[in-house]
């Protein structure tokens, strides 16, 4: 985080003090401050770090998710990246939330944005946005009746006919 | 003045004497459609590229009768589909189809709109046979204007030697039910 008036250590401590125990371990791949944090906090930590006056992280930069089918009870990782225009600094949220109930509250109160990134992130992996005002799909077609992002899903299309695995190297 | 002779066309079988000549009204009907299809242009990505570099000047498709692209189906001929088709533009290539006014043929140009291509994924469409009837693949990914006005070639050569009552026949009807299509659109 190069040119930053932040470092990871003043947010993760600021963040501490305030959530205390709800905010995960630090970590920092790639430089970027990287929490865990309950998903059930996740709006309300958001929140903060977009009004607290000394960070001022308010620009969503992307919402995803991610499927680890292994990890049990905590399939779905709730991915949000956040990035402070004035302060130039950059973090990423994880909030786990299971695939027996992906639910997770909608921050498209918070950042109005968020609101076609739920959707995707609905489309592609079942994530349930509470709150969302218009939670459907908005890439795939309509009829479509999975969530094919999820790896239990194959990637090819189920009604292919006339290709042979062999010369597709599967 | 001589005797006055009067040609259709070299390709067309005729019956010549003195003074006259003779066809059949299926004949001369192919050799006037053929030579003015209209088509209409469905392209999606790069094929649709090679498409417009047919209809430019250097490849010229408006030697064969196609001056006019038409850009709205009810006075379009041809459907060229030029491009991957997902799943979502299925239903929207379907209708566009069933908007055009028969006789009309349809050209799936390049692997894409034939096969569904490299795109062997749960978004795209596994060939537009999937839901329109096709009458000339175009092979290549893309194909080159070569290849594409050997298609229109083709589709001349269908046009002309297609019988009047053909799109009236039980056989046609019951394609088009195959495809969810009602012949009476």
């Amino acid at each position: 985080m190069t040119n930053s008036k932040l470092t990871n250590e003043d947010v993760f401590a600021k963040l501490k003090d305030t959530f205390a125990e709800k905010i995960g371990e630090f970590s920092a791949p790639y430089n970027l401050l990287t929490i865990e944090v309950p998903a059930a906090d996740a709006h309300s930590i958001i929140d903060w770090l977009k009004k607290e006056a000394t960070l001022q992280i308010n620009y969503l930069t992307v919402l995803g998710a991610v499927h680890y089918p292994e990890d049990k009870g905590r399939e779905l990782a709730v991915v949000y990246h956040i990035h402070s225009l004035v302060n130039n600094f950059r973090i990423r949220l994880k909030a786990y939330i299971s695939t027996n109930n992906p639910t997770i509250a909608t921050i498209t109160d918070i950042y109005a944005g968020a609101n076609w990134m739920e959707r995707e992130t609905f489309d592609f992996f079942g994530v349930k946005f509470n709150g969302h005002p218009n939670l459907v799909r908005i890439l795939n077609e309509d009829s479509m009746d999975y969530f094919p992002m999820r790896k239990e899903f194959q990637l090819e299309d189920a009604t292919r006919e006339d290709k042979d695995d062999r010369y597709f190297g599967r | 003045m001589g005797e006055i002779e009067v040609k259709v066309d070299q390709n067309v079988e005729t019956i010549n004497g003195q003074g006259f000549q003779l066809t059949m009204l299926d004949k001369a009907i192919g050799l006037a459609r053929a030579n003015s299809v209209w088509p209409l242009p469905f392209a999606t990505s790069c094929c649709g590229i090679e498409f417009m570099a047919t209809m430019g000047s250097n490849y010229d498709l408006s030697r064969f009768g196609m001056e006019r692209m038409s850009f709205s189906p009810r006075q379009a001929d041809l459907l060229i589909v030029a491009g991957t088709i997902s799943k979502k533009l299925a239903p929207v290539l379907k209708k566009v189809y069933e908007q055009m006014s028969e006789p009309k043929w349809v050209i799936a140009m390049g692997a894409c709109a034939s096969s569904g291509g490299i795109f062997d994924t749960y978004s795209v469409l596994q060939g537009i046979d999937r839901v329109i009837p096709v009458d000339v693949y175009v092979p290549g990914c893309p194909p080159r204007p070569e290849q594409l006005i050997d298609a229109v070639i083709k589709i001349h050569d269908l046009v002309k030697h297609e019988s009047l009552r053909r799109r009236n026949s039980s056989e046609y009807k019951e394609m088009l039910k195959t495809f969810n299509i009602d012949a009476n659109d």
